[in-house]
């Protein structure tokens, strides 16, 4: 089954005029019963079927997934992955997920396209630069990096942003530097997820949507209910993003979750021109330009819960203006596409791993920006599903600290602006 | 965009207003709730697919709080403060 692919796998498969490439994962028929069934193949659904496969030996795992593989939120972002977190909780758990992302083209024989190419914060207001230097202080704990420099530094490295001068209703006062950010391709670490997850034996089920939790007499899960027929497990996983409550409700089960929609979009492609991510937490926006030379740009969610995929016309509007507030030049760029996830955000902005009420149902939910957490939320996830204990590193974002009052409340994400 | 209906102001844009939280139950008894129940009340609010009801402040207006339903996936909004002719 495995297949190899290097250089001369392409060179072999390019004299057969690319005829001869296997599949990268299979279709088999669903089996009525499976040891684990993952709810969403996304990032952190696959991540974890993968490392389910790999850490802990549990092959017998089925990936259900109500449209494609890869077609969720996986699709929906804007490739961010950083460190720069504010909770002594946090950071440690982004810094391994930064380590893992930059070690995943050669673990998965997949290449990620990965960049490390620095994130640069424009900061506009003094308490905004407080927040950023505090945070400094906590990353140093944790070996992640922040820096500060100048107004002058920051235009030497970003030569488009022109706007933001002394006369600007808000002046740039200065940057914040996060050497170890950096973006990649996201088809590839589903796909790459997905073809290791299959070469260890784990099902990926496309299509096959599931409407309901199916629980035992007992109270404990006993597997789901899908448009393809009942599947029975005695672990059940929720990785959906923005259709947790949905799913977890079907059992009765409440979450401290609400959903909104976050949008991005992008930008015709132009020539080479910022080659390091760019974000403007007091303008409320942030771009990165892709490898094909489009402007990824991101701002603000939209007000008021929402299950919808799309922006709305002000959230957009006021992405725009904001950015060419700063960048003046922008205004010449024709925008090609835009696209929103729904994603769920917990009480205190900080993901949800945990075990929950029912016995033998796992979520991982709450996660916004959980794009650079893929492999770190993989991994930990399947400790917690394999040996029934939370990973050290994910042990805070567990619904115990609900129960307690015990709330992890996270600035550094996009809606804390 | 959505247009929210002001008792006062009648129908307006949503950039003039502040979103202000679905509706949650109403406060239960500290004393007489278990450990669970209170933080459930504290943490946990609706969050359907489908009709939800919610609080708006006209913030860039008039200055008044109100509240609608509005349908989470279609964002139709279902039921509008009534203004007075």
């Amino acid at each position: 089954m495995k297949q190899k692919y290097s250089l001369f796998s392409l060179a072999r498969n390019a004299i057969s005029g690319h005829e001869n490439w296997k599949q990268a994962w299979r279709s088999p028929p669903l089996k009525s019963n499976y040891e684990v069934v993952i709810i969403g193949a996304g990032g952190h659904g696959l991540a974890t079927a993968y490392y389910l496969a790999k850490e802990f030996g549990i092959t017998d795992v089925a990936v259900l997934e109500r449209g494609w593989l890869g077609g969720g939120n996986i699709a929906r972002n804007t490739v961010t992955i950083r460190s720069n977190y504010m909770r002594d909780e946090s950071i440690p758990f982004y810094v391994k997920s930064v380590a893992m992302y930059e070690g995943l083209t050669k673990e998965l024989n997949f290449n990620m396209m990965h960049s490390k190419r620095t994130m640069v914060d424009i900061v506009q207001t003094y308490p905004k630069m407080r927040e950023l230097r505090r945070r400094q202080l906590v990353m140093d704990i944790y070996g992640s990096t922040y820096e500060h420099i100048s107004t002058e530094e920051v235009r030497r490295r970003i030569p488009a942003l022109t706007g933001g001068g002394v006369d600007a209703r808000l002046p740039i006062i200065g940057g914040m530097v996060h050497t170890d950010a950096g973006v990649n391709r996201h088809d590839a670490v589903a796909w790459g997820y997905a073809r290791g997850a299959d070469e260890r034996g784990v099902e990926i089920h496309q299509q096959t949507g599931v409407t309901s939790l199916i629980q035992g007499p007992n109270g404990a899960i006993a597997g789901v209910e899908t448009k393809r027929g009942t599947v029975r497990a005695k672990k059940v996983i929720v990785a959906v993003s923005g259709h947790t409550t949905t799913v977890t409700e079907t059992a009765g089960l409440k979450l401290p979750l609400r959903t909104m929609n976050l949008t991005a979009f992008v930008s015709e492609p132009v020539k080479p021109l910022v080659d390091v991510i760019v974000n403007c937490p007091d303008s409320g926006f942030y771009f990165s330009q892709s490898d094909k030379g489009e402007m990824v740009i991101g701002g603000a969610p939209d007000m008021g819960q929402s299950f919808r995929r799309d922006i709305k016309q002000h959230v957009f509007e006021d992405t725009v203006a904001s950015m060419l507030s700063l960048f003046p030049a922008f205004k010449k760029l024709k925008l090609l596409r835009q696209w929103g996830g729904h994603l769920d955000i917990a009480h205190d902005a900080s993901p949800i791993m945990s075990k929950t009420d029912i016995d033998g149902l796992f979520v991982t939910a709450g996660w916004w920006g959980g794009y650079k957490a893929i492999p770190a939320g993989g991994l930990t996830l399947a400790h917690l599903v394999a040996k029934g204990t939370p990973h050290p590193l994910m042990s805070s974002f567990t619904l115990n600290r609900f129960k307690h009052l015990d709330f992890v409340m996270e600035t550094g994400t996009t809606t804390a602006r | 965009m959505l247009n929210i209906t002001c008792p006062f102001c009648g129908s307006r844009s949503e950039s003039e207003f502040a979103f202000g939280g679905p509706v949650g139950g109403d406060r239960i008894d500290p004393n007489n709730s278990s450990d669970a129940e209170w933080v459930e009340y504290l943490t946990v609010l609706p969050n359907p697919l489908g009709p939800v009801q919610e609080k708006w402040w006209h913030v860039r207006g008039c200055g008044e709080w109100l509240t609608i339903w509005r349908d989470t996936h279609t964002h139709k909004i279902l039921e509008a403060p009534h203004v007075p002719t």
